[in-house]
């Protein structure tokens, strides 16, 4: 049965897309193009495009879109729950223990370590963010060339921080805000 | 705080909003998260957000579904955790089911593109605010063992290009070692 099938597809690609980000992508695509034939190459790769061009983790993206090729709207549907299913049972599961627990002392040493960690986990994801907004869609720490610069993205950036930090702005409108400046500035121009 | 239907609501629209805007992996959606739930709302605290999203991340799954449910679970139990997953699955859902059905002109479309590469600028600057503020954090706190860590945390994560998951299990090791064991037997901060 198909959507028995989807199911259990994207229940692995939730379960085995450790670390975030895009650990999920050879998974998915292990999923959609070899072990089912549910996607060519080609729209794998509009897969991607369409991921980076829109909100939401990839996983989830990949859940809708092939679930609504190969099923429509139900299927997008049970690819998407199948993919979450197992962040729910392992994330409760470990929030359980976490809130029963978490006043104990050799528990309360190990997030105080955690902590700054996960600060620096945030500002490595953050740095990539970053190069992809100023450089473009190759760039990383090791290949940025200078001449690549997007200088009114820059001015973006520096313009949105300070609007955030001057006046605690809804990030969600200055995200709009450059959105919209961006169409005046590449749509237009 | 009072749990009647405004808080249900703004518990959903908060989830919602971010992952309808959080253009860029899942991972972005984390400092946005805390930005509304900690500097917003005031729902929960920084270290406690911190040590939830540490949890989040060891879990296998998107990092944004995971981040949702805890949050959603520490908020209002498990009715909490189903609000915030539909909340952050419904915007992928919905967008990509629109956009799956005429994802060529999508693609091509100079508009849509510039809005995109503009909106990322925004995107950059709020997680900028983010990380600018925990790092701030951190070292107000003049702990210089978590100074020590979040250095050593963010080499590994951005030079070394180590594991996310394996950098959370480490740093909790060490927090677990030190702040029990070693100082407890009269080591210096």
């Amino acid at each position: 049965m198909i959507y028995l099938e989807i199911f259990w597809s994207f229940f692995q690609i939730g379960l085995f897309s450790i670390g975030g980000g895009y650990a999920a992508l050879p998974l998915i695509e292990n999923q959609v193009t070899k072990v089912h034939d549910w996607l060519t190459m080609a729209e794998f790769a509009d897969l991607l495009t369409i991921s980076q061009m829109t909100p939401g983790p990839i996983a989830l993206n990949a859940s809708t879109f092939v679930g609504t090729k190969v099923a429509g709207l139900p299927g997008a549907i049970i690819a998407t729950v199948g993919c979450i299913t197992p962040s729910c049972i392992i994330v409760l599961t470990l929030a359980y223990f976490y809130f029963k627990y978490k006043n104990l002392s050799s528990i309360q040493g190990i997030l105080k370590g955690l902590r700054p960690a996960v600060v620096s986990l945030i500002a490595s994801a953050g740095l990539s963010i970053l190069l992809l907004a100023i450089f473009n869609e190759e760039t990383t720490l090791n290949n940025i060339q200078l001449l690549d610069i997007n200088i009114p993205s820059i001015i973006m950036v520096a313009l949105g921080l300070f609007i955030l930090r001057k006046y605690k702005t809804d990030p969600i409108l200055v995200m709009i805000g450059t959105g919209l400046v961006g169409i005046i500035i590449y749509g237009i121009f | 705080m009072e749990k009647n239907l405004k808080f249900y609501w703004t518990l959903f629209i908060s989830t919602f909003s971010l992952s309808a805007f959080t253009i860029g992996g899942g991972y972005v959606i984390v400092p946005l998260m805390r930005k509304k739930f900690v500097e917003e709302l005031k729902w929960i605290d920084e270290e406690e957000m911190l040590n939830l999203v540490a949890i989040c991340q060891s879990a296998p799954g998107p990092i944004a579904v995971n981040t949702s449910i805890m949050v959603g679970y520490r908020l209002a139990g498990l009715f909490g955790a189903l609000l915030t997953t539909i909340g952050t699955v419904l915007p992928p859902l919905i967008i990509i089911t629109i956009i799956a059905k005429f994802y060529t002109a999508f693609k091509e479309n100079t508009i849509v593109n510039a809005l995109l590469l503009g909106m990322r600028a925004g995107v950059a600057a709020v997680i900028l605010d983010v990380i600018i503020k925990m790092t701030d954090n951190i070292i107000k706190s003049k702990n210089l063992i978590s100074l020590a860590i979040m250095i050593v945390a963010f080499i590994a994560a951005v030079i070394i290009d180590v594991n996310a998951a394996l950098i959370i299990v480490l740093s909790g090791a060490f927090g677990g070692f030190y702040y029990n064991y070693f100082k407890k037997a009269g080591g210096a901060e």
